[in-house]
């Protein structure tokens, strides 16, 4: 139950794009047409959903205050404080999980790779990524819900892109100020559909 | 203490080839204000613009914050740019943003502990501000460090000016005041603040019409 609520809380109640604008470059970058959109989107959950369990590993054993207690003892453990660390050990985790990830697709599935390939490298620099993993540091989460809140955050991403970029599609159509045209009316839909998501604001189970 | 060093011995051979303030040279600081701005025109770094642009005071520290990290980057890397092997210079150009930004943080931690709160996740959030990777990948790998130095200022503040312009909008409409400065009180009149601005798709809404205004005053349009 309380993972479902997470997962819920996640996708829809903090979106990372509605609630939080993570993840914008790439979201208005791909948002062209649904089959990039979904691409991205299923990239995205895939490294989210495995970063954020390894990130919170290595906060809750290596960086938190007093967390190399099993390595070197409690009183000297109490006295070591590596948090500072957190941003560089977290990107670094994530470029390096992204590398390895696309040579390990490329390797396996080439179809596969096919398919993501451009849009890996991409996901090292998505604010998403690394929003979520900074946004768990807050929360009082154990490694299952670190895990349940990494792949539903991917999830509430896939969302939001695809419906982006199905109403882009149909955007082609419609007859728009002519300044307005691209950027600018992609910014006001993401407003309007920001405002939509609105109404799961403190809708839990 | 290397690294200045090098950036000191740049720069007096620029000197001697041409002026510190070359025609070229200026125009790497004044082109992304407007006309090649990283929000509006290269639509980069918008997760931050529209975050922390509430109110004026974390918009204001934010920009510095992203003048200082992009600055001291770009000037690293340009550094290094003939040293790091090409497969390996994300992974490069990420550490050393993630460590300006760790020391951005710090001090801002010290100095400054309410904004820092109030800035929360987004200054770890100015790694993966595409901007400074942009710049990064697009400039600063193929040029010298002083006008890399330049051009990530220029970049920096183009970017800087957009956040402000929202942060102004958001919070004079949103709640009536300026840098917690309580506008249109002072002028006696009442307000009664937007709440629509206040959330987070106010701010979309402001960036989209600001795109607009640029737009039409530059004539500039995009085919879609």
């Amino acid at each position: 139950m309380e993972f479902i609520n997470i997962g819920i809380r996640s996708i829809f109640v903090e979106n990372m794009i509605f609630a939080y604008f993570l993840g914008m470059c790439s979201y208005l970058a791909v948002s062209k047409n649904v089959k990039t959109a979904m691409g991205l989107g299923l990239a995205v959950i895939f490294v989210l959903g495995l970063t954020a369990p390894i990130n919170y590993l290595i906060h809750e054993y290596v960086l938190r205050e007093g967390a190399l207690k099993w390595a070197v003892g409690d009183k000297l453990a109490a006295s070591i404080d590596l948090s500072f660390l957190n941003f560089i050990v977290f990107i670094a985790v994530i470029a390096a999980f992204v590398q390895l990830t696309e040579m390990i697709v490329e390797k396996v599935s080439p179809s596969l790779y096919g398919a993501l390939g451009i849009f890996l490298p991409l996901i090292a620099v998505n604010c998403s990524i690394l929003g979520g993993a900074l946004f768990m540091l807050g929360k009082p989460f154990g490694l299952a819900e670190a895990t349940v809140y990494g792949f539903t955050s991917g999830i509430g991403w896939l969302i939001a892109v695809i419906a982006l970029a199905a109403i882009r599609e149909k955007l082609k159509y419609s007859d728009v100020p002519k300044p307005l045209r691209g950027l600018g009316i992609t910014f006001i839909l993401v407003g309007l559909m920001s405002l939509g998501f609105l109404s799961f604001m403190g809708f839990s189970l | 203490m290397a690294e200045t060093q090098v950036i000191e011995k740049e720069e007096v051979i620029k000197k001697e080839s041409e002026p510190l303030f070359s025609k070229k040279n200026r125009r790497l600081l004044s082109d992304p204000l407007d006309g090649n701005n990283p929000i509006t025109v290269q639509v980069l770094g918008i997760c931050s613009a529209l975050a922390i642009t509430v109110q004026m005071k974390p918009a204001v520290v934010m920009s510095l914050a992203v003048v200082v990290v992009m600055g001291i980057s770009s000037t690293v890397i340009s550094i290094l740019r003939n040293t790091v092997p090409a497969r390996i210079r994300i992974i490069v150009q990420l550490a050393v943003v993630a460590t300006s930004v760790t020391l951005v943080s710090e001090v801002l931690k010290a100095y400054m502990y309410d904004v820092s709160k109030e800035l929360s996740v987004f200054v770890g959030l100015i790694i993966t501000n595409c901007i400074v990777m942009g710049r990064l990948e697009a400039f600063a790998m193929a040029n010298k460090p002083w006008p890399s130095l330049l051009d990530a200022i220029g970049n920096a503040i183009g970017y800087g000016a957009i956040l402000i312009a929202v942060a102004f909008f958001r919070e004079i409409l949103g709640s009536g005041s300026l840098f917690g400065f309580k506008v249109f009180e002072a002028i006696g009149l009442e307000y009664q603040g937007n709440g629509l601005m206040m959330l987070p798709a106010g701010a979309c809404i402001v960036v989209g019409v600001i795109i607009w205004a640029q737009r039409a005053r530059n004539g500039y349009t995009e085919e879609n």
